[in-house]
């Protein structure tokens, strides 16, 4: 069989060694009527050869990779530098195990320190940990977290975090007396203070908010924190869309209390939804509280630097139903890809990655507005996505560019049955000015 | 050896290792109005394209793993990842795909997902899965939400779940999410679970026991027939902690047997590999009755191809954003693929023989607390060295300097001072021996050089970390930027 090492001489010695005449044999503490007395049914063994036929045929019934595509909404096409691939191939990196065993895991630790001192610089926030899931249970956890810290009953969300960020924290604390309830957006597409003003009250445990939000239009943060404080409420900014960490002010200079966010972006392909990094970062004195792995520097026996994963007595294998988190395998090559990332775009860049994006999604949400029949729908400023209201309908627009080979984005009436006609649209580094025009030129065609 | 700095210690003001092409539409600074902009992100490196290729090479040189060496990380499944897996993981169709393309763009994906999720079902016995969860924790939330919406519809959610002493630590830390109060139920002599002390447990406030099978130590738990019919006579449900499935692939079904909803660890059982801790998958099953509060999306088969089902209305809802870890999920289709339904099986039993063939080795030397016969892992303790004065802790990191990765240490903790071996069925006979034969050597210089143990490792990139100074003063980020 394949990926045995075993001869037949070598089964023979070491059953011989046991004093066994079968390998059925050491199955014997099994009860022979609860074992499995016939073949699995499942295909005989492929070879490598047809194996990679196997996967080229199933690759081939996908369409979806020859489209011109501006789906955003959670997840975002973006530039990966040769360096990622290259380096996070490597063996030493994909094939060991959490670094449990520091004096032989000296390169995952180093990189997971990295990694948050990177998150911590993006975000402004004081402490990071080693990595989470993905954007959506990140921000489950750091609900869970305020909620541990406050230990008060309710949490707002705004109506702006992406739903299926909302639908999994529901899932995660449905069980532990947590009520949730939704703050409204404006016309800006801005979470709306004054709503959440009035549903905020003492009992709140946190606020929620998403930047960019799930319609692409930036947050003014310090209004809201100002608000979550005076009620004692913690303020937890999510970010789906972290390359916009590299010109947005931080939120932990905006007085965000925790931020947690979808690091895929930062060198993770699309993918089909995952693997992806869930990131969770807050303020130090919060640290007992805090989710997750977490690397910590310190000194060998001869006074050398050296990392370890520390503070375990937050964690499941010590503190068992009392820990501050379930989670014990993370996504630690994911956060390998963004380190690498991160470190290759450098300061310079993360800014201008940002910066065209934001440069981008705004020429292409110009052209389109200009056109007759569609609106911006929301007058807030955007980063790399944007709201478009067709006049005639999205499933009409929809259904024409993708004639055209080209997925327009997201219906959002979908989960916004309020923006009916509406449709998020995602512009990036990636996509070029032809491309844009492609897209505008198809939309045109519908309208005339 | 070189010591590698930190990056933010290799960084220098302007050098680049990476550039745009020039900004292809016309450049609008209104499109900045209204923004609250950072003038720079305060530390973040600047160093060039050959720095960082020196820096990770260097850095992953200096890691343990399953290329370079034995790794027989108990309770890991540290198996061998086949390269061909990755290759086909790596295909375009799959890489640039987003995930909210609509479903009959994406027909080969749902193909994959809903071919892995039925080879999962046969190989388990469970009737239906789901391939969401991220790792084996969140697999467990996942189930034991399955399962508390099972029984608040039948009237009562209830309020306690059963756990053995010998679980993963997971196990009642996602109970835990779920509502529950935990109880621990002791092994007993044997190691296992004891029926007297389950049978007192179980009652109708109790909501389900999580099993682990074979257990934490290795060891079958060979009444688990009964022990099904104990929890399911008082209305309660039984889920498995399938992280040991290795041990059982084609041998024994665990949906055939009493069990409700089970998780395997993709990461383990079918060789994706952990790079580093993760990405994992942790996909749960379930029995027919269980299906209807799966996760959403269900990945249907209809006549018009493969859709995705959102409207399940006893559904415990998301437990993530989009579907899975789809890259992971294709890494396991391959091996099952590969190995096909005689393969299979020949892991469980190879596996159950290098275990084996390790602790008949070692039995004497090292002390068993349990003499239970044991799958595909076993436990051994310190007892015997700890007279003088070796720890697991130094013979663990005294295996370092042989060139073999530590087995998992002080797990489970009814075993005081344990050496979790897990060696897994891709070892050769020549690799076995060598551990076997430095596991001898140390127990040897326990008696004879104990100091040499006790200060081990000796040939290590560091030397033995000071654990407890991390936690005490922790320093988790690089703070040189302040210095300047």
């Amino acid at each position: 069989m394949r990926y045995i090492a075993l001869s037949e001489k070598d089964k023979k010695e070491m059953m011989a060694a046991l004093g066994i005449h079968s390998l059925d044999d050491l199955f014997c503490c099994i009860p022979s009527p609860l074992r499995l007395h016939r073949e699995l049914e499942i295909p005989s063994a492929m070879s490598e050869m047809e194996l990679i036929r196997h996967f080229e045929a199933l690759g081939r019934k996908n369409s979806a990779d020859h489209f011109l595509s501006f789906l955003g909404g959670g997840a975002y096409p973006h530039v990966i530098p040769s360096l990622v691939d290259s380096l996070s191939s490597r063996g030493e990196f994909v094939t060991p195990y959490t670094p449990y065993q520091p004096e032989v895991s000296q390169g995952t630790l180093q990189v997971i320190f990295e990694f948050q001192t990177l998150v911590c610089q993006l975000t402004g926030m004081e402490i990071a940990n080693a990595s989470l899931y993905e954007g959506a249970s990140a921000t489950a956890e750091a609900v869970l977290m305020a909620y541990r810290l406050r230990g008060k009953p309710k949490v707002l969300m705004a109506r702006t975090l992406h739903p299926q960020y909302r639908e999994v924290v529901q899932t995660y604390v449905k069980n532990l007396f947590v009520e949730t309830d939704e703050i409204g957006y404006t016309e800006e597409g801005r979470i709306n203070v004054k709503d959440l003003a009035s549903k905020i009250d003492r009992e709140t445990s946190a606020v929620v908010c998403q930047t960019p939000n799930f319609f692409g239009v930036i947050e003014e943060l310090e209004e809201i924190a100002a608000i979550a404080h005076e009620h004692q409420a913690l303020f937890i900014v999510v970010v789906s869309e972290a390359a916009s960490l590299g010109l947005l002010k931080p939120p932990g200079a905006c007085g965000a209390d925790i931020v947690a966010g979808e690091g895929q972006s930062f060198g993770l392909p699309l993918s089909f939804g995952g693997p992806y990094l869930g990131f969770m970062a807050c303020r130090k004195d919060f640290l007992r509280q805090f989710p997750g792995r977490i690397a910590g520097q310190t000194q060998d026996a001869e006074g050398r630097r050296g990392f370890v994963l520390t503070l375990s007595t937050r964690e499941q294998h010590i503190r068992r139903e009392r820990a501050t988190s379930n989670i014990c395998t993370n996504q630690a090559w994911c956060a390998l890809r963004a380190t690498i990332f991160l470190e290759t775009m450098g300061q310079a860049g993360m800014r201008e990655l940002a910066y065209q994006n934001i440069q981008k999604a705004n020429y292409a949400l110009g052209r389109l507005a200009a056109c007759q029949g569609v609106k911006r729908k929301f007058s807030g400023p955007i980063f790399n996505e944007f709201v478009c209201e067709f006049e005639a309908g999205w499933e009409k627009i929809d259904g024409h560019l993708r004639r055209k080979g080209i997925l327009g984005g997201l219906n959002l009436e979908t989960s916004y049955p309020e923006l009916k006609g509406c449709g998020l649209l995602c512009v990036t580094e990636v996509h070029t000015r032809e491309e844009i025009g492609r897209l505008v030129g198809a939309v045109e065609e519908v309208l005339q | 050896m070189i010591r590698e700095p930190l990056i933010f210690e290799l960084s220098a003001k302007g050098k680049r290792a990476f550039f745009f092409p020039t900004l292809d539409v016309p450049e609008r600074k209104d499109c900045l109005a209204g923004i609250s902009l950072r003038h720079e992100i305060q530390g973040f490196p600047e160093v060039s394209e050959i720095e960082i290729v020196r820096h990770f090479t260097r850095l992953s040189q200096t890691n343990f793993c399953v290329d370079t060496s034995f790794y027989p990380l108990g309770s890991c499944t540290m198996k061998y990842n086949p390269r061909v897996n990755e290759r086909v993981a790596a295909r375009e169709a799959w890489l640039s795909c987003h995930p909210s393309a609509p479903a009959e763009l994406v027909q080969g994906n749902l193909e994959v997902l809903k071919t892995l999720e039925d080879l999962l079902s046969e190989i388990t016995g469970m009737d239906a899965f789901t391939l969401q969860p991220s790792a084996g924790a969140q697999g467990e939330l996942t189930g034991m939400l399955m399962i508390r919406a099972c029984l608040q519809e039948r009237g009562d959610p209830r309020e306690v779940v059963l756990i053995p002493d010998s679980a993963h630590g997971t196990n009642p830390s996602s109970a835990h999410i779920c509502g529950y109060r935990v109880v621990e139920i002791k092994s007993n002599e044997k190691g296992t679970i004891d029926l007297t002390s389950l049978d007192q447990a179980m009652n109708d406030r109790v909501a389900a026991l999580m099993i682990t099978n074979p257990n934490t130590l290795g060891i079958f738990e060979s009444e688990i027939d009964r022990i099904a019919g104990i929890v399911h006579e008082r209305g309660g449900l039984l889920y498995m902690d399938g992280a040991n499935m290795n041990a059982l692939v084609g041998k024994f079904r665990p949906g055939d047997m009493g069990v409700d909803v089970l998780h395997l660890n993709l990461h383990k059982t079918f060789s994706t590999p952990h790079g580093g801790g993760g990405p994992g998958s942790g996909p749960v099953g379930v029995k027919k009755e269980l299906a209807c509060y799966l996760p959403v999306p269900v990945i249907e088969k209809t006549s018009a191809g493969y859709t995705l089902n959102f409207d399940l209305p006893k559904s415990i809802g998301r437990v993530r954003s989009f579907y899975a870890n789809f890259l992971v999920l294709i890494k396991a289709l391959a091996y099952i693929l590969s190995l096909g339904g005689e393969g299979l099986k020949e892991v469980a039993e190879v596996s159950v023989l290098n275990s084996n063939y390790i602790r008949k080795s070692l039995e004497g030397l090292y002390h068993l607390k349990y003499d239970a016969p044991t799958l595909h892992e076993c436990v051994f303790s310190d007892k015997f060295q700890k007279e003088r004065g070796v720890a697991n802790i130094d013979i663990a990191k005294r295996l370092i300097d042989y060139g073999v990765h530590p087995p998992t240490m002080s797990f489970p903790l009814i075993v005081p001072g344990a050496l979790m071996i897990e060696p897994t069925e891709t070892e050769s006979k020549r690799d076995l021996d060598t551990f076997i034969e430095a596991m001898k050597a140390i127990a040897k210089e326990a008696i004879e050089k104990p100091e040499l143990v006790r200060t081990a490792p000796h040939t290590s990139y560091v030397k033995r970390l000071d654990e407890t100074k991390a936690a005490r003063y922790p320093v988790l980020r690089w703070e040189g930027e302040k210095e300047e």
